[in-house]
């Protein structure tokens, strides 16, 4: 499946500053309720974002649910953002909610993959690159948006601009709108010549 | 060149180079779940794609099924999770894939499972949607959680894109105390380095502590790998645990059983092998462990004191430094593909057998991680020392471990737990876990407190 490349980005930045954000948080299985990879932005966040669980009635200070944040398309975050349960569900509830980047001090290492399989962008960086930027947005997270350029690999925001690493097989894939198995199917041939190696090595493992 | 465990599991396994600094590297085998698995299935089925070789992929029921004994075969724990259930089987058969459905008696917890029945074996590559799919190094296997599109990929090609991470050691030396496992010194070593202490690594654990754990205790310590933040964790074969795998259903047979073991045994860290990075634990510094907080660095000795993370508090109902010893309890659960095993069950029920039943108000459930455990621990009479201290005995799957809606322990509970995540709402909204061994939650269900296991074993048994 290819999908909409992606080179840059300005929109709503949310601070959501705390460390260990955990798939669960982010969806919790409950709101996972189909088969599906659809209908599940309703679900981002149940836990802190509504009064009750299993409720929709929006807690007032959530930060997703304060009008200064709405449309809010890049999430700030703290360290090690996206850990736990490799759930692909989170990303794509942030995916269908509008979340375009995250800026985090650190990832889940499944979960930051799942960010590039969805066209989601994370971008890791300093604990005071993420402050430094969410002290800026601050007084006015409406008219204050940054603006991410995944071609340079640089947020720029106000004077202030950092620059931020990304392996080249995400940034590409990222860049392009790169669907990863037709990229394998490529190298299919390389993939068979393996493969009948290996049945001689391992003939066990290609019993029926 | 010397070379690590992990570098020879990666270049047994490596195709290409797949550009970008990534290779293209085999899969040997695919796990799948309802829960992630059955959404790559059909996704894959919804590309127009179709499986490259259905004999090596595996799809398991373990995390909706109902736990409640004498369970029906579509019946979930939540509401709505029969469409799961349902849909995944009907998926895997459209896929041609081994389906172990709810019904059948190899099927257990995924994780669980894959060793029972040979489908994790030294020196395979494998992958699952599930992050805990980092336990299965355990056996020498290059092992690790992947989401479900990287499963649908896996499936399609044989093959994933993967840059070769960076590697960590961790050697304990020494020799744990009586009474303290696996699971104390996984928490004891990502209280002390952190949950992201580990961070996109293979970790390799070694040492002298290590070399003495049966397969059962390094399941649990690779398990809790991901709660390091790890990419995996593997732990070199040793030659008991290959002959322990002679005549599983999925192993080679007797006419390959001498040339897999041979091979198997030059699965071992080369001397002189460099790491990016060394750990050392002393296993006689481990001591019975119990989580505090939200995260599993949040964890401390078992007579420690909680930290001071105010939201973390907050949830817990803690004051800050608050003596962990003594808390009461309302809820215990052993279980889940971190301890769910028969070791396990055996080391809980040792606790509990002749000293009477659980505390009033506690509520108590045992939940085998697969019919294989369930059996060899009925077998044993162990499912009546459970039951008659007052436990429940369910049916085999992740039960408790997390909450996916349906019945629970209720808002507030303070829960002893034997699973792996302490996460706000993870066993319910509310609901607050302390991870811990089941040896803790046993003493601790028994007591209606938390409790140091070494205590209740030096303690009289009443009959
Ligand atoms: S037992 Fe818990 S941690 Fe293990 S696979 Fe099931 S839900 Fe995940």
């Amino acid at each position: 499946m290819t999908r909409a490349p992606f080179r840059q980005h300005e929109g709503v930045a949310a601070p959501l500053l705390i460390d260990n954000v955990d798939t669960d948080q982010i969806i919790p299985s409950r709101e996972m309720k189909a088969v599906s990879r659809d209908g599940l932005a309703d679900g981002l966040f149940a836990g802190w974002r509504y009064t009750a669980p299993g409720g929709r009635e929006p807690r007032a200070d959530f930060v997703l649910n304060r009008p200064e944040y709405a449309g809010a398309s890049i999430l700030l975050a703290g360290e090690n953002f996206g850990c736990g349960s490799s759930r692909e569900h989170a990303v794509w509830a942030l995916a269908e909610f509008g979340v375009r980047v995250i800026i985090a001090e650190g990832f889940g290492d499944i979960f930051a993959k799942n960010c590039v399989r969805n066209g989601v962008l994370p971008i890791a960086a300093s604990e005071d690159a993420v402050s430094g930027l969410a002290s800026w947005v601050g007084p006015d997270p409406q008219t204050r948006l940054p603006h991410v350029d995944l071609k340079t690999q640089c947020v720029t925001y106000d004077q202030s601009a950092f620059a931020f690493e990304i392996d080249a097989y995400s940034k590409r894939l990222l860049l392009n709108g790169l669907d990863p198995i037709g990229l394998t199917l490529e190298q299919r041939p390389e993939i068979d010549a393996f493969l009948d190696a290996d049945a001689e090595r391992r003939p066990w493992l290609y019993a029926d | 060149m010397a070379e690590t465990l992990f570098d020879k599991l990666w270049r047994r396994h490596r195709i290409a180079d797949a550009g970008d600094g990534a290779d293209l590297v085999a899969i040997d085998r695919v796990l799948l779940h309802e829960r992630t698995g059955g959404v790559a299935l059909k996704s894959l089925a919804e590309a127009g794609r179709s499986v490259l070789d259905p004999r090596r992929v595996f799809c398991v029921m373990d995390h909706i099924v109902s736990f409640r004994a004498g369970r029906g075969r579509d019946e979930a724990r939540s509401p709505g999770g029969e469409a799961f259930i349902t849909e995944t089987r009907r998926m895997a058969g459209e896929a041609g894939v081994d389906l172990i459905d709810t019904d059948d008696p190899r099927q257990g917890i995924v994780h669980v499972i894959a060793p029972e029945l040979g489908l994790a074996l030294p020196g395979l590559s494998l992958i699952c949607p599930d992050s805990h799919t980092c336990s299965l190094g355990a056996l020498g296997a290059l092992a690790w959680g992947v989401g479900s599109s990287e499963a649908e990929h896996a499936m399609a090609t044989g093959a994933l894109r993967v840059a070769k991470p960076s590697q960590m050691r961790v050697r304990v030396d020494g020799r744990l105390g009586p009474g303290v496992t696996a699971k104390d010194l996984a928490l004891h070593l990502i209280a002390a380095y952190g949950a992201a202490g580990g961070s996109g690594m293979a970790v390799e654990f070694a040492g002298t502590a290590i070399d003495a754990l049966p397969l059962e205790g390094r399941l649990t310590l690779c398990n809790l790998a991901v709660e390091f933040a790890a990419f995996t964790a593997l732990i070199a074969p040793d030659q008991t645990l290959i002959e322990g795998l002679r005549g599983k259903p999925f192993a080679p047979g007797e006419s390959h059983w001498q040339a897999a073991r041979t091979d198997w045994a030059e699965l071992c860290t080369d001397p002189g092998a460099a790491f990016d990075r060394e750990i050392q634990i002393e296993a006689g510094d481990v001591a019975p462990m119990v989580s505090w907080g939200t995260s599993p660095e949040h964890a401390v000795r078992v007579d420690g004191r909680a930290g001071e993370d105010a939201k973390a508090l907050a949830y817990m109902g803690l004051a800050p430094g608050a003596c962990l010893a003594d808390l009461a309890i309302e809820g215990a659960f052993i279980g889940s593909c971190t301890n769910g095993r028969l070791s396990d069950l055996r080391a809980a029920a040792e606790v509990l057998r002749g000293r009477g039943r659980v505390a009033p108000g506690v509520r108590a459930v045992c939940v085998p991680g697969s019919k294989a455990v369930r059996a060899a621990a009925e077998a044993e009479g162990l499912d009546r020392i459970f039951t008659q201290a007052g436990f429940e005995w369910g049916e085999p799957g992740c039960a408790m471990c997390f909450y996916a809606g349906g019945e629970t322990f209720p808002p507030g509970a303070r829960v002893v737990s034997s699973t792996n995540r302490n996460f706000e709402g993870r066993q319910g909204p509310g609901v607050r876990t302390h991870l811990a061994s089941p040896a803790t939650v046993a003493a601790s269900a028994l007591a209606g407190r938390i409790t140091d296991p070494r205590l209740i074993a030096a303690g009289a048994r009443a009959a």
